[in-house]
């Protein structure tokens, strides 16, 4: 029960309270870049939360059984960014194979999930906090929700913004980020949360 | 001629941030003051410079279907440098960038850089490249940086520049995140808002 009550911690506060995207600034590429339309922001959504869960489960046991044991911490950036590229080209022929129509829609995003921060953000922030093996993929699994449910509500803001008149030197990139300092207002309003 | 063409493009007419639109976590999340905003930027000079050249040297010898985890590799390897010195010599900025360097792997301008220039250039043109668009950058972080910094604490570099009843109850929310998001999209409709008067006057 207690174990539960503190996954549910967890969750609440890297959804809602660290947002990867609107508190920590990780993984705006894409949530700048696949926030036009709902249905591939929910596929690259899913593909996040996929690699940022497996990443954290991968990079904390090549920390822990093979560089500390080495001595090796200062490959650190080294290995886990090449341990995420090999997760992240493996999760892009699975969906070429299950998933072709998806996998289209990405196009050229899917291999940008390996310059994603959020995935080795992720990844150092486990480390440096010292997280066990548990809650580090459970650290990487809510980061993921937290980056798809900002990137979805971005892409269903952005598909009607479409109809919308937006004066001509803010289209675009500007109007983006303007919607985006406005949700981390609203976000910023879960910081004052006591949990625990 | 030719090479400061290289070195000016960056800071100007393909600027990282306002033009090609890249790296934009660090230019969000460092630029709560402009201390920050240029220890990073230089930090990413660094970074672009060398990998570049590098990179150019490389460039026949890598395989092309396996360049991106090459370059990668090279530039994980000149990032680790510039941590562990920034560690060693520069504690405090070290500590205040934090995460934020071992991400400059991931930073989007330096493996683009390596994909569209230097794999193809020579050495002293991709240093030029790799040099421009870091200055590009940390000019572009800087403005951000001024503007945020004066704003959310009247001060810039520890220097009071409003008056103080401003710096005793200034609007903190400008170096709070959605002050960085609004900063920069108002600076980016701004430098459109220019290059379509610029337009008109040329036509």
């Amino acid at each position: 029960m207690e174990y539960i009550a503190k996954i549910l911690i967890m969750a609440v506060s890297s959804i809602f309270i660290n947002n990867f995207v609107l508190s920590r600034f990780l993984g705006l590429c894409p949530y700048l870049g696949v926030s036009k339309k709902l249905d591939s922001a929910f596929g690259m959504g899913m593909a996040v939360i996929f690699v940022m869960a497996i990443a954290s489960a991968f990079t904390w046991l090549i920390n822990a059984y093979l560089l500390i044991p080495a001595g090796l911490e200062y490959l650190q950036t080294i290995a886990f960014i090449l341990t995420i590229a090999a997760l992240v080209q493996f999760v892009e022929m699975f969906i070429q194979k299950s998933a072709p129509a998806l996998y289209k829609s990405l196009g050229v995003y899917l291999p940008l999930i390996t310059t994603n921060c959020a995935v080795l953000g992720v990844a150092v922030i486990n480390i440096n906090d010292h997280l066990n093996f548990l809650d580090s993929i459970l650290n990487g699994f809510f980061g993921g929700v937290g980056f798809t449910v900002v990137l979805l509500m971005m892409a269903g803001i952005r598909e009607r913004l479409e109809k919308a008149e937006v004066p001509k030197s803010m289209q675009g990139m500007p109007i983006a980020l303007i919607i985006a300092g406005c949700m981390a207002l609203a976000f910023l309003g879960f910081a004052g949360l006591k949990l625990g | 001629m030719s090479s400061f063409k290289e070195l000016s493009k960056g800071i100007f007419k393909e600027n990282p941030t306002f033009v090609l639109v890249l790296g934009m976590c660090p230019t969000l999340a460092v630029t709560s003051s402009l201390q920050n905003a240029i220890g990073m930027g230089l930090a990413a000079t660094f970074v672009l410079a060398f990998s570049n050249i590098l990179i150019s040297l490389l460039k026949d010898l890598i395989p092309s279907k396996i360049r991106i985890p090459g370059y990668i590799v090279v530039i994980a390897s000149f990032v680790s440098i510039i941590d562990m010195a920034m560690a060693a010599y520069l504690p405090d900025l070290h500590k205040s960038l934090g995460i934020f360097i071992p991400l400059i792997v991931v930073n989007c301008i330096i493996l683009g850089r390596a994909e569209a220039f230097a794999c193809k250039n020579g050495v002293f043109a991709s240093l030029m490249d790799g040099v421009g668009m870091g200055l590009g950058f940390t000019l572009s972080l800087s403005v951000v940086a001024i503007i945020r910094e004066i704003l959310g604490t009247g001060k810039i570099w520890e220097i009071a520049i409003l008056p103080q009843a401003y710096i005793e109850e200034p609007m903190l929310v400008a170096i709070l995140a959605p002050g960085a998001f609004i900063t920069l999209g108002l600076l980016m409709a701004l430098i459109n808002i220019i290059k379509d008067k610029k337009k008109a006057v040329k036509e």
